[in-house]
């Protein structure tokens, strides 16, 4: 039999079901290869117990948190299920979450000193659908400080190191999520993505992660950076298993999350084997300038090449305002982070500082010890923006530019089906090289974040190796609910490739 | 007509009232809103803003806000907009309010009432919806303070209105009618002890035709007492500012009850930047005609639609009618009385006048007047038909209330009191024309003013039949047969 850990998530819920290995021996073989991997600060999180303090030196630091107990708990009674003949869909298979979705059983803090010690009284709503569906949550996963940042340096925690380069940076803020995947560390992972927190480290450590429309997984229990834009999403090892996952993550939560679309559950394997002959893909001449580095390119070129053979049709299409989409982001996504974050003052729980004067001290002194550097830029960002005298000039105007934005795709969407094209300009850079040079470390979403602002589905496949060796991935956005067509592309082009199946040495 | 003027300044008020709805639960959380239930006993997870959570629009408190649209004539706009005001402070979990700023639900609208006989007219600027925030308890700890979150998330219609008051006079009397109508549509249970009715007063002065004078803003006034202290004191102190040369700055003040002054908080320069902005959590608050189709549908008739049906139908005056329709449960009172009584004038003197003076010397409200409705036209009938006098009628009244009918028709408990008490009118002339003759047999000399038209001599004479009578003559029966007798004397 295969590697536990190398099978899909279908081969392994069968394997599992047909009692080959039980859910309880699956869950002790990743919890096993997890521990090796937690975060690499340990000293700096009291949540780990010292039985869970293995820093060995190939961690790549993806786990911040687990619950053995728990974990193995819920594994038994997935095989006492499977006994009585009631497995679920996904029954005794091990999920990890980003450390961004609050769960009882386990401390969810975000990446953030803020939220040392915290421990939520109910599970987001998609950690709860996941495990309706009969799969067990393994642990929770470092990404970047309330999910701010690309590279997942900003976690308090320790940063996520790429797992293809230990030099390197996993990518972020899902780079716990991407890594462990990579590692093969779980099955499967959650992220979320505000300006391409997933599908940014799913291709800087060559794994498969998609987005959905805005508004088709709840939001409820998701920490909130900058809630017009964050969306939940799967990552693992190929759009085969996201589907699977997708699934059971989207659907209504009116009763919970107001900008969650009254949208039925939908079934996003069914058209995975379709053809795409004649799938007319856009390829916007913006995001394939200067700006985008050889290797890359090259990789992008290669994968287009391959959906040529497959039967798509490559159309030319613009999207003029890509490059505005930076400024517009780096506008609106700190504003709402900066009234967000207001709830963490050191009043009701998480982090207070330890000597204060007064109401005022405790505020400054909490929340200036409690959040890192980049959280604060952000929040700083963000209230100047909405400062009175410069609201209409920035907070406005940026609105008014994303909403051009988004008319810019349904321009695009009128020639072609899906829209293709990088998702980084480079490959995953060495840790400490952007942490002081913001502007290249904002640049460098360039490509992500006009899906979005436009709030449209888009994921990351693995297409390839560029520079170093590091993984390159190709991005795929769809139209609004479009989610399946993106899937059956991205399935295709994985039945008819090997690049999600290059795993880590040391991990086959 | 012209504005009274205080030491040749004119007033000018503006309110701004905090009405707290009555849904089941919060504004934008499930947890229950019941006042006065243990500290931090009804705070959900929503309500103490912990991660993850969001907030979810509860369309009870948006029929409330329609339902207050229609009520005073505004326009309930279709689409809405929920905003983010930001400030830290410990009673407010989020870091902010939300609350609505640029597009509020209920826009324009004006609100009518009687000050003295004079009609006035209060125009409104705007109703928005927002949540309340938590209480801080600053006593019972020591150099700590308390907070307690019950009150976090409670759902607030915020008045506005357009400075249009020219006194204090007139200011309380827009509350007493916004408090009126926000009670009568069952909007707001009207308890200003608890809170739940809460006015601010935007006060400023000016000489006659000048641009509006810089305002200074009274907090929490929860009492129509103190509202017209605060403001009295308010004026004078502005008055004084000026006449010294001094400037008013625009600021928050506070009434303390106590001292009968008002004191400032905070001034403009210090206040907050709110850095508002669309609240992301909630999209814009979508009203279509048919929801504010089928609110109107399911609200009761409104004071100023039934004071003008009661002129219209009853023939009162429009004085009357407006006062009648002070409470759902008075004008209900009015109306039953006046059907069964056939008498509306009559009626609406009593219910206004003996019934009103009772029952407020009792604290009691129209719905619990111990008199029932169908009683009371019975005796009305019992005067009309002229069985009782109005005077005897008050004995009457006071002998009936709280009298059970036991059994009794209302007619007949009426009449077995007028019995009891000997208070049967006499309506037969020969007898009236025996007590008459026998006062002016007695008073030759008052007869002789009369002649040469003294009318207070004729009164005194009057009252004497009356008393000779006990009170139980017709006085116009009187009144008519003594003018014949001295006419042909």
């Amino acid at each position: 039999m295969q590697e536990l850990h190398n099978m899909s998530l279908q081969g392994l819920a069968l394997a599992i079901k047909n009692r080959t290995v039980s859910a309880r021996e699956t869950s002790e073989h990743f919890l096993a290869r997890a521990k090796a991997h937690a975060s690499l600060k340990p000293a700096l999180n009291p949540l780990q117990t010292a039985d869970h303090l293995t820093p060995a030196t190939t961690s790549c630091g993806a786990f911040v948190s687990f619950n053995e107990e728990f974990t193995l708990n819920l594994a038994d009674q997935s095989d006492q299920r499977i006994s009585k003949g009631q497995a679920r869909s996904l029954e005794g298979v091990p999920i990890a979450h980003k450390d961004i979705f609050v769960t009882r059983d386990f401390p969810t803090t975000a990446g953030s000193k803020m939220l040392e010690g915290y421990c939520s009284p109910f599970d987001a709503t998609v950690v709860s659908l996941l495990q309706q569906e009969g799969m067990i949550n393994l642990g929770k996963l470092n990404c970047d400080e309330f999910a701010m940042g690309s590279s997942n340096e900003n976690s308090a925690w320790g940063p996520v190191k790429n797992p293809w380069d230990v030099s390197r940076v996993a990518g972020g803020s899902s780079g716990g999520s991407a890594a462990a995947v990579a590692l093969r560390l779980c099955p499967a992972a959650t992220g979320t993505d505000t300006g391409g927190s997933i599908r940014q480290p799913a291709s800087f450590c060559g794994v498969t992660g998609i987005k959905p429309t805005y508004g088709r997984a709840s939001r409820y229990g998701m920490i909130a950076y900058a809630s017009s834009l964050d969306q939940a999403g799967p990552m693992a090892q190929s759009a085969e298993d996201c589907a699977l996952l997708l699934s059971a993550m989207c659907g209504p939560d009116l009763d919970r999350d107001s900008t969650s679309l009254d949208v039925p559950k939908e079934d996003f394997s069914r058209h995975l084997n379709d053809s795409i002959q004649g799938l007319r893909i856009g390829l916007p001449k913006e995001f394939f300038s200067d700006g985008l580095h050889a290797d890359v390119r090259t990789c992008i070129d290669l994968a287009l090449d391959e959906f040529k053979a497959l039967g798509a049709q490559l159309v030319p299409i613009e999207l003029p305002k890509t490059e505005l989409s930076i400024p517009v982001y780096y506008i609106l996504a700190p504003a709402e982070a900066s009234s967000n974050l207001s709830r963490f003052d050191g009043v009701k729980f998480g982090f207070r500082a330890k000597a204060y004067k007064d109401l005022d001290d405790l505020y400054r002194k909490t929340r200036t010890e409690g959040f890192g550097e980049e959280v604060k830029k952000r929040i700083m960002i963000g209230t100047y923006v909405l400062s009175h005298g410069y609201y209409d000039a920035y907070y406005l105007q940026a609105q008014k530019i994303r909403r051009m934005i988004s008319n810019d795709f349904q321009e695009a969407f009128k020639t072609c089906d899906v829209i293709a094209g990088p998702v980084t300009p480079q490959v995953a850079w060495k840790l400490g090289e952007q942490i002081n040079d913001p502007v290249a470390n904002y640049l460098a979403d360039i490509f992500t974040l006009p899906a979005s602002l436009a709030g449209l589905p888009a994921m990351s496949i693995p297409c390839g190796f560029g520079a170093s060796s590091m993984p390159v991935g190709l991005q795929m956005i769809g139209n609004y609910f479009q989610e399946s067509k993106l899937l059956n592309a991205a399935h295709q082009f994985q039945l008819s490739t090997d690049w999600h199946k290059k795993a880590l040495r040391g991990t086959t | 007509m012209n504005s009274p003027l205080i030491q040749g300044y004119e007033v000018v008020i503006g309110f701004e009232t905090h009405t707290q709805l009555t849904t089941q639960s919060k504004i934008f959380s499930r947890a229950s809103i019941a006042f006065g239930s243990e500290a931090n006993t009804q705070a959900c997870a929503v309500d103490l803003a912990l991660p993850g959570t969001l907030p979810v629009m509860n369309r009870q408190a948006v029929e409330r806000a329609i339902e207050f649209g229609l009520a005073v004539g505004a326009h309930v706009s279709p689409s809405s907009v929920f905003a983010r005001k930001n400030y830290f402070y410990p009673d407010l979990p989020k870091g902010y309010q939300i609350s609505q700023f640029e597009i509020p639900v209920v826009q324009g609208g004006e609100v009518e009432f009687f000050l003295g006989q004079e009609k006035k007219v209060v125009r409104l600027v705007r109703a928005h919806l927002e949540e309340d925030a938590g209480k801080s308890l600053h006593e019972d700890f020591v150099d700590q303070s308390g907070i307690d979150l019950n009150r976090a998330g409670t759902p607030l219609l915020e008045i506005v209105t357009e400075p249009d008051m020219r006194s204090s006079a007139e200011a309380v009397a827009y509350a007493k009618e916004l408090h009126k109508i926000v009670t009568w549509i069952g909007i707001c249970d009207g308890n200003m002890q608890e809170g739940s009715f809460r006015c601010d007063a935007n006060v400023s002065i000016r000489r006659p035709g000048e641009p509006l004078g810089t305002r200074r803003e009274i907090k929490n006034l929860n009492s129509f007492k103190f509202m017209q202290q605060a403001i009295d004191f308010e004026v004078l102190w502005q008055i004084e500012q000026l006449e010294e040369g001094h400037k008013i700055i625009q600021s928050t003040v506070l009434f303390n009850p106590e001292t009968g002054e008002t004191k400032a908080m905070r001034t403009k320069e210090d206040s907050a930047d709110y850095r508002y902005f669309p609240d992301p959590d909630l999209p814009a608050l979508i009203i279509e005609q048919a929801w504010v189709d089928h609110v109107r549908s399911n609200m009761a008739e409104l004071p100023r639609a039934m004071a003008a049906r009661f002129v219209k139908d009853y023939g009162i005056p429009e004085y009357d009618a407006i006062t009648l329709t002070q409470t759902q449960a008075m004008s209900h009172y009015f109306e039953q009385v006046a059907k069964i009584s056939g008498q509306a004038k009559m009626a609406s003197n009593w219910v206004m006048g003996e019934l009103s003076r009772r029952l407020n010397a009792a604290h009691l409200g129209f719905e619990a007047c111990p008199l029932d409705a169908l009683t009371l036209a019975a005796m009305l009938s019992r005067i009309s038909d002229a069985t009782l006098s109005n005077n005897a009628a008050k004995v009457v009244l006071e002998e009936l209330w709280a009298k059970p009918l036991e059994g009794q028709t209302p007619l007949s408990l009426v009449d077995s009191v007028i019995e009891l008490k000997g208070l049967k009118q006499i309506n037969d002339t020969k007898a009236l024309e025996q007590i008459i003759d026998t006062v002016l047999a007695a008073n030759a000399d008052q007869i002789e003013q009369i002649k040469a038209g003294k009318d207070k001599a004729f009164n005194a004479l009057i009252g004497q039949v009356m008393k000779a009578s006990q009170g139980k003559a017709n006085p116009k029966d009187v009144n008519d047969l003594m003018r014949s007798k001295i006419a042909a004397l």
